[in-house]
């Protein structure tokens, strides 16, 4: 009776120090970093899907719960996430996961920024005044996040720090191996115009060097209108695009009907992990991108 | 050197009517300002050809694989975000208006059921408006204050006035699920009473909010809120608030202390990836001194009403949401509904203001004790990106209206009054949207007023985030 109260109580004592690191990922970029760096020492909540437009999430009850909970929140920034993520962390109750906290990560103070709008005007769309915030199909700059990650990680909980340094050590070592693979298996891709149905490609376009010569969209955040889609295969006469690309949560009807009419195929591209089966981790995720970029090429 | 012309344009401006610059003095100024164009000029002439420079540079960079260096290093290096940077506040107008078209009603009111104006009447201004008008204009102001507060300011202009709709500082410092505000704000009972009318799915509000708090649509309050989330994996939050409950069902009586409290819980969740909810419970308790409005004597004659006494509503409400695979960009759906129950007890006082000569020549106070209900339901499609159509149907009962011996001097209207609504709307992004809606609207004993209402929501600049 007394050792299994003893044990008990040891368990009790013991628990804080076993738990994990509570993460909140807005995106399944971030959940995914998180778990190359963090391994068993955190534990990870991803608000959001592959499947899901990040611009459009709403601020799910169940949001609220888990960042009253969370440690750390690691999101994107550039205001992607403007449309829930400020409310959701007002009103979460949570001290320590406020802007300007330790316990707030923005990816986006780390990269630097493409496309920022040298006019701030909503006639030119739903446009993002700190610069397009999909930097994440660029795999360089998940190393300097990574970097900034495991810091502030090993800031978080002191005495996992070490490892934090080892597991990033260890991914960045494998990651910059995979870009070097990466690189030389898209260079066919050099130079290459395509068409894409929002601007989420243009870091993906930058890193592999190809051109996104035009948006289905257009203008950001507006939906794909016929005058549109003509103007871009009138344009084909002129400048042929190779591929037209979409993510995993755009409508495929936009695109098919440029394949339509222009004879080019429509690509579906993972975007983040988990929007295709293949892209289950960080590595999946590029790999498929290439994979799927050359086939369209074929 | 620079800042010289300026002060001389200063000292021109400022001595303008007095004194006339003589030519010399421009001819020297307009020199000066030629000058200081081309010197900037020549500046950014050279920042374009660095600028210019580096791009090329970081080209020829590109192609070389694997040893490239990441684009920005960490080395302090963090790129300034323009968003976030600047002090200012958070700035969004909503411009809204609409073109209605119903039956030429002067004092609408709803049947049955105390009117929440009192005998104010808005003069067909307001909701009930025909033609083409104006509803609110509403001005949002939300940022920090430091690291321990934020503050929001909500300001809705109409002619002639400008209502501080809601203004209020939020705590973000306290921890442990504890939130704390204080000032005017939209009580967190119920559903839609958290919302503006820039929120809502449909061009008004539901019969139910109207009953309880009148044209508004909403109880506000000045006061402080204290909330609560719970560290549970399933969302559970806890509010009470206190405030000075001038507003309806309450008045503004001149006491110390608080002339309104409520308190309410709220539950919900997921289901799978594709499905969403919340529930609620909440209750309200607001206390009336002279609280008044317009009544009919047995003849038939105007005669008024005021109420002393405490009112009690208890409100539950439920919203399901459902996208496929969560994702509502394309396609969704929103089901939500919500119910009330009131209880008015007091004394009524029943008397002749205006001296028509009605029963209550002199007046006459007895008992006053409701209970009354009323619920709403809706569900709104959105089919496409920009379409969405959407039906309502609202319901009250007016129960039981005991009023004393004041019973054998004023009518008691025994009524359900009820209105189906449908509506379609169109957006053309998440910044704009066109609805119409026609209305059946029975809330008025004896009429059916058919109503076909156009309505635009527009809002400008930093649109924050919207509750669930």
């Amino acid at each position: 009776m007394i050792r299994l109260l003893m044990t008990l109580l040891l368990a009790a004592v013991s628990l804080p120090a076993l738990a994990a690191l509570q993460i909140f990922a807005t995106v399944p970029e971030w959940g995914a970093l998180a778990r190359e760096i963090g391994g068993d020492k955190v534990s990870v909540f991803v608000a959001t899907t592959a499947l899901q437009d990040p611009h459009r999430i709403q601020a799910r009850p169940s949001l609220l719960a888990q960042a009253r909970r969370a440690e750390l929140v690691v999101a994107t920034g550039a205001d992607l996430e403007a449309g829930w993520l400020p409310l959701v962390i007002h009103d979460s109750g949570n001290a320590n996961i406020q802007p300007g906290r330790p316990g707030y990560f923005e990816a986006a103070r780390y990269v630097t920024l493409r496309d920022v709008p040298a006019v701030l005007d909503r006639a030119q769309g739903d446009v993002h005044a700190a610069g397009n915030p999909h930097f994440q199909l660029d795999p360089r700059n998940l190393l300097t996040i990574g970097k900034a990650l495991f810091a502030r990680l090993g800031e978080l909980d002191p005495l996992n720090a070490q490892a934090y340094l080892d597991a990033y050590q260890a991914f960045a070592g494998k990651w910059q191996a995979a870009i070097a693979r990466w690189e030389k298996e898209a260079a066919p891709l050099r130079g290459m115009p395509v068409l894409a149905h929002h601007d989420s490609f243009v870091y993906l376009a930058h890193w592999l060097d190809f051109k996104v010569t035009g948006t289905l969209e257009p203008k950001p955040g507006i939906e794909p209108t016929s005058g549109q889609l003509s103007t871009l295969v009138a344009r084909q006469q002129s400048a042929p695009a190779r591929m037209v690309l979409r993510t995993a949560y755009q409508s495929d009807g936009a695109s098919l009907w440029i394949v339509a009419k222009a004879g080019i195929p429509a690509v579906l591209l993972p975007f983040t992990v988990g929007g295709t089966p293949e892209a289950g981790d960080l590595y999946g995720l590029f790999d498929d991108t290439v994979r799927r970029l050359l086939q369209g090429l074929q | 050197m620079l800042h010289k012309p300026f002060v001389v344009a200063a000292l021109l401006a400022v001595s303008g009517t007095a004194q006339a610059a003589n030519d010399a003095d421009l001819a020297a100024i307009r020199s000066q300002i030629d000058e200081m164009k081309k010197s900037y000029e020549q500046r950014i002439a050279a920042l374009e050809q660095k600028l210019a420079q580096a791009e090329a540079e970081s080209k020829d960079k590109a192609p070389s694989p694997a040893s490239e260096k990441p684009v920005a290093s960490d080395s302090g290096q963090r790129t300034t975000l323009a968003a976030s940077a600047a002090f200012n506040p958070e700035v969004s107008l909503i411009l809204q208006g609409q073109y209605a078209q119903m039956k030429d009603v002067p004092d609408r009111t709803i049947t049955g059921f105390w009117p929440a104006g009192g005998h104010d009447h808005d003069g067909g201004k307001g909701v009930s408006t025909r033609g083409f008008s104006l509803n609110h204009t509403e001005l949002i102001f939300s940022g920090g204050i430091d690291p321990y507060w934020r503050g929001q300011a909500i300001l809705a202009v109409q002619d002639e006035s400008v209502e501080v709709e809601e203004a209020w500082f939020q705590s973000l410092a306290i921890g442990h699920g504890v939130g704390l505000r204080g000032g005017r704000f939209r009580s967190g009972i119920g559903y839609l009473n958290e919302q503006h009318p820039h929120q809502w799915d449909f061009a008004n509000a539901p019969l139910m909010y109207t009953a309880l708090f009148g044209q508004e649509a909403s109880f506000r309050d000045d006061g402080l809120q204290l909330k609560w989330l719970a560290p549970t994996p399933v969302f559970l939050e806890f509010g009470s608030e206190i405030g000075r409950g001038a507003n309806f069902p309450g008045s503004d009586t001149n006491k110390n202390g608080a002339g309104a409290w409520a308190a309410y819980a709220h539950v919900g969740d997921d289901v799978g990836a594709s499905n969403s909810w919340r529930a609620g419970i909440s209750y309200l308790k607001t206390s009336s001194g002279d609280r008044e409005a317009d009544f009919v004597d047995t003849a038939g004659l105007q005669a008024q009403g005021l109420f002393t006494g405490d009112t009690a509503t208890w409100l539950a409400d439920f919203v399901w949401k459902w996208a496929p695979d969560g994702n509502p960009k394309y396609q969704s759906f929103k089901l939500q509904g919500e119910y009330f129950m009131r209880k008015d007890k007091g004394d009524l006082t029943c008397m002749d203001e205006i001296g028509v000569g009605n029963a209550c020549a002199t007046p006459l106070t007895g008992d006053y004790d409701t209970r009354q209900s009323g619920w709403y339901a809706q569900g709104v499609f959105q089919f496409t990106p920009e379409w969405r159509a959407g039906l309502r149907y609202d319901q009250l009962d007016s129960g039981r209206q005991n009023l004393g011996v004041n019973a054998a001097n004023l009518v008691v209207n025994d009524y359900r009054p009820k209105r189906a609504t449908a509506m379609v709307d169109y957006s053309w992004g998440e910044f704009s949207r066109l609805r119409l809606q026609y209305a059946q609207d029975k809330s008025m004993s004896g009429i059916t007023d058919n109503q076909w209402i156009v309505q635009y929501i527009m809002s400008l600049g930093a649109h924050g985030a919207h509750k669930f």
